[in-house]
């Protein structure tokens, strides 16, 4: 029988994790995210799958122990919100030059510095474009409820262990604090050491077998050519996930004459803003990416070919109508709409912010 | 590798064995300077390794500085920390698999400027780890800047004219503060530019695996080395040096456990 | 059926709770819930809201900017809140520590004395639920049945004692909340 609970964002995600068989949980406190530590402190998962779980004394400490654990081919896992993840963003970039899989979270609030614990969306480049130095990408998965929450641990751990790359989940503080139906996956088992001896165990750090080659994990090339052709290497398995993994959902697209492009909060405010732009006769769809990278770039350019004009709705002074209009590439007008700082627009705002920008301009 | 016994003449007489390479050392030039302190100091992490059977369980850390390619060198499996983070990485590892044997291998600056905060706190969980601490009071990497050992009025390419304490600050004596915490059951301070000072280290090094393994704690081993090439001297010099200056501030020998 | 509510009070009334209980409420009864608090460093004595959607199709936003009915327990979410009640929706509000009462007309309006009731009743943290207890009598949209089952799931083993207390400040809440005439604003002065 299904579950059904009640929790937030926080909860169901740190719940997940226990669920995914997760080996380690590494955290740092820090608003809107606080709650994924509490949880699995009060849980104790130790003494439910054996999985770890510290409270680091930095999110840098934080972030190298995932890295540690990572490269031992065990499930890791932090979560934080954008001043940690600025602090963590050396060792991301570490974890993609070595090719390990781990999962990182951002419950994201408003910046720039201290900034406000309020929810945002503005921490998009930093995940999407980068965040640490160096030619990596990160595939980024955007939940818009708290199933999502939920569901986006596992998919996120599948996705970083198929291609050896960090996940990375960029949620807000709305999804991360609001409280809604959740059915929480079914309990995997952790893996054995043995299974993941035998699954990883040609690169994993796990002790050098006797006539086996050792592991090394590093993101270090001395030499150029080298650090070329491994670059290469990250850009070729980055075109193989832009090919196989980009993932969106269109919501009333099919005779839509306008489209309204948001991920996380900002689709579920655009869905309420659309039915009410619905009741003054104007059709307006949306497009959800649900990866942020790979971004969903096709989809967008074939909804380009349908409607007059394209919104692009996020938490920030915008920074995803960017990779909109990288796609749209002039074809039809892209305009941004957004409160940010820590202001969250209403449905009634973003239904005007359609008018204003693309129907009565 | 046992003490060595044999007499002048029987070294020279073929078929003796004086001295053979360690099996879980890699056979190849090591990227230090000549007379510097790291390779002596790999070997015998590696030494201790060897004789405790445990290459197959033993993952190493390689820090940010002169042993970032620690990995070439010791044969087993091994990772490279980003710069100060290496006792959050083993936390890491050791959380994940606590009856692996796991060691970082770190320089002054690694360890006690940029990651003052990850070894402080790794030492106060008393994480089950060994952490070998070579201090040769410089940035010998990126070419002989001041570090937090770097002596009172010593010259490096940051200090020019002598670290200045006013400025600067005292060289931070960190092994005596990790001494302080709970969580760490010994700590001492060797050296390796002297034969005797060698055999001592190697057994300081195997008691402190076996402390680790014993899971009583953490093992703190500092080791004054020298820098030859940071502090522009000849070698024989440098270990001259190192005898008169460093070893006064940095007396060696156990400090706990 | 879909009603879009916000409690607002001060921290330390309950409202985040109250907001939960309502929202397991409606879970019972096999509806779809969203629940979104203000959350922050307002602990006791800041202020605190939330917004609480029931509903029996799915919810998209959980963000709104105007509700069926506002519950309003302080002077600050008056000011905020009153003006966010849709036409012919409806707003209730304890009177205690309010000094400029709503002056709407086009939305129907009533007031609960839970403070004072609490106080009568001796245990201050029965407060939000004979607030609930007002709101049921006048959106009579949870049967009681699942309120019960509501605070069961939302309340901790340890204080399943108490949902005897709890129902009977929603009882009383029930009782005691009257309309409330514009007109009567300065009856409360």
């Amino acid at each position: 029988m299904e579950e059904v609970h009640l929790m937030k964002g926080n909860e169901a995600l740190a719940e997940a994790t226990i669920r995914t068989g997760v080996d380690a949980y590494f955290g740092y406190p820090i608003t809107p995210q606080s709650e994924v530590l509490e949880y699995l402190m009060n849980e104790q998962p130790h003494l439910r799958t054996g999985m770890a779980v510290l409270q680091a004394e930095s999110e840098l400490a934080a972030i190298n122990m995932v890295y540690g654990a990572a490269a031992c081919g065990k499930k890791a896992i932090t979560s934080s919100s954008g001043p940690g993840i600025s602090l963590k963003a050396e060792a991301i970039s570490y974890i993609a030059g070595a090719e390990l899989p781990c999962l990182i979270v951002n419950v994201v609030r408003g910046g720039a510095g201290l900034g406000t614990i309020q929810p945002s969306q503005s921490d998009y480049f930093q995940a999407v474009k980068g965040g640490g130095h160096g030619d990596y990408k990160l595939i980024v998965l955007a939940p818009a409820s708290v199933q999502e929450m939920a569901d986006f641990v596992d998919l996120g751990f599948k996705l970083a262990f198929k291609y050896r790359t960090p996940a990375f989940i960029l949620s807000d503080g709305v999804i991360g604090q609001m409280m809604e139906k959740v059915i929480l996956p079914p309990q995997q088992e952790r893996l054995t050491d043995a299974q993941v001896d035998e699954l990883y165990g040609d690169w994993a750090t796990l002790g050098k077998k006797k006539n086996k080659p050792r592991n090394v994990i590093t993101s270090l090339a001395l030499k150029p050519e080298i650090q070329e052709e491994h670059n290469h290497h990250l850009q070729r398995k980055y075109a193989e996930i832009t090919k196989n993994e980009t993932r969106f959902e269109k919501i009333n697209c099919d005779d839509a004459n306008y489209l309204i492009v948001a991920y996380g909060a900002s689709a579920r405010i655009s869905q309420k803003a659309i039915t009410l732009a619905k009741e003054k006769g104007l059709k307006v769809g949306i497009l959800r990416p649900i990866t942020l990278w790979p971004f969903p770039t096709e989809a967008i350019q074939e909804m380009a070919k349908q409607v007059k004009g394209i919104l692009a709705v996020e938490m920030s002074a915008g920074q995803m109508v960017e990779d909109v209009r990288l796609a749209v590439n002039g074809k039809v007008p892209v305009e941004h709409y957004g409160r940010f700082g820590g202001m969250i627009h209403s449905p009634t705002e973003v239904c005007n912010a359609v008018f204003e920008k693309l129907v009565n301009c | 590798m046992e003490q060595s016994t044999i007499s002048p003449e029987e070294i020279i007489k073929t078929g003796t064995v004086a001295f053979k390479p360690t099996k879980a050392m890699i056979d190849t030039n090591m990227s230090y300077c000549p007379g510097c302190g790291h390779g002596v100091a790999h070997r015998l992490v590696m030494e201790v390794v060897e004789e405790m059977g445990i290459i197959e369980d033993t993952i190493g850390i390689a820090p940010v500085g002169c042993s970032v390619l620690a990995y070439d060198f010791m044969d087993i499996d091994m990772q490279q920390a980003a710069h100060g983070r290496a006792p959050a990485v083993a936390t890491g590892i050791k959380r994940v698999f606590p009856n692996k044997h796991v060691f970082t291998y770190q320089g002054d600056g690694d360890l006690a400027a940029i990651g003052t905060s990850e070894t402080i706190h790794a030492c106060n969980r008393g994480e089950n780890i060994v952490i070998i601490f070579v201090n040769n009071g410089i940035y010998g990497m990126t070419g002989g800047q001041l570090a937090p050992t770097t002596l009172p009025n010593m010259k490096t390419s940051t200090s020019p004219y002598g670290r200045d304490v006013d400025m600067t600050g005292q060289p931070l004596k960190i092994t005596e503060m990790v001494a302080l915490l709970p969580g760490v059951a010994f700590v001492t301070r060797q050296a390796v530019h002297k034969p005797g000072l060698v055999r001592k280290t190697k057994k300081a090094i195997k008691k402190a695996f076996k402390i680790a393994e014993e899971k009583k704690g953490l093992a703190f081993i500092e080791i004054v080395s020298n820098c030859n090439s940071g502090w522009k001297m000849r070698p024989d010099a440098s270990n001259i040096w190192l005898e008169e200056n460093m070893l006064p501030f940095y007396p060696l020998g156990d400090i706990k456990g | 059926m879909t009603e879009e509510v916000i409690i607002a009070g001060f921290g330390g009334q309950g409202v985040l709770s109250l907001g939960k209980i309502l929202a397991y409420s409606a879970i019972m009864q096999g509806q779809e819930v969203s629940w979104m608090p203000s959350y922050g460093p307002e602990m006791r004595g800041g202020t605190a809201n939330v917004t609480v959607i029931l509903s029996d199709e799915k919810i998209n936003s959980p963000i709104l900017n105007e509700f069926d009915t506002v519950i309003i327990l302080n002077q600050p979410s008056m000011v905020k809140f009153e003006k966010e009640v849709k036409p012919g929706g409806i707003l209730i509000f304890d009177p205690n520590g309010i000094h400029n009462p709503p002056t709407r007309t086009d939305i129907k309006i009533y007031t609960i004395e839970g403070v004072k009731e609490a106080t009568k009743l001796k245990n201050t943290k029965t407060f939000n639920m004979i607030i609930m207890g007002a709101y049921l009598k006048v959106k009579p949209i949870l049967e009681l049945d699942n309120v019960h089952k509501g605070l069961e799931k939302s309340l901790p083993t340890r204080h399943h004692h108490l949902i005897p207390k709890n129902i009977e400040a929603i009882q009383i809440g029930m009782e005691k909340v009257k309309p409330y005439e514009v007109s009567q604003a300065h009856l409360l002065n």
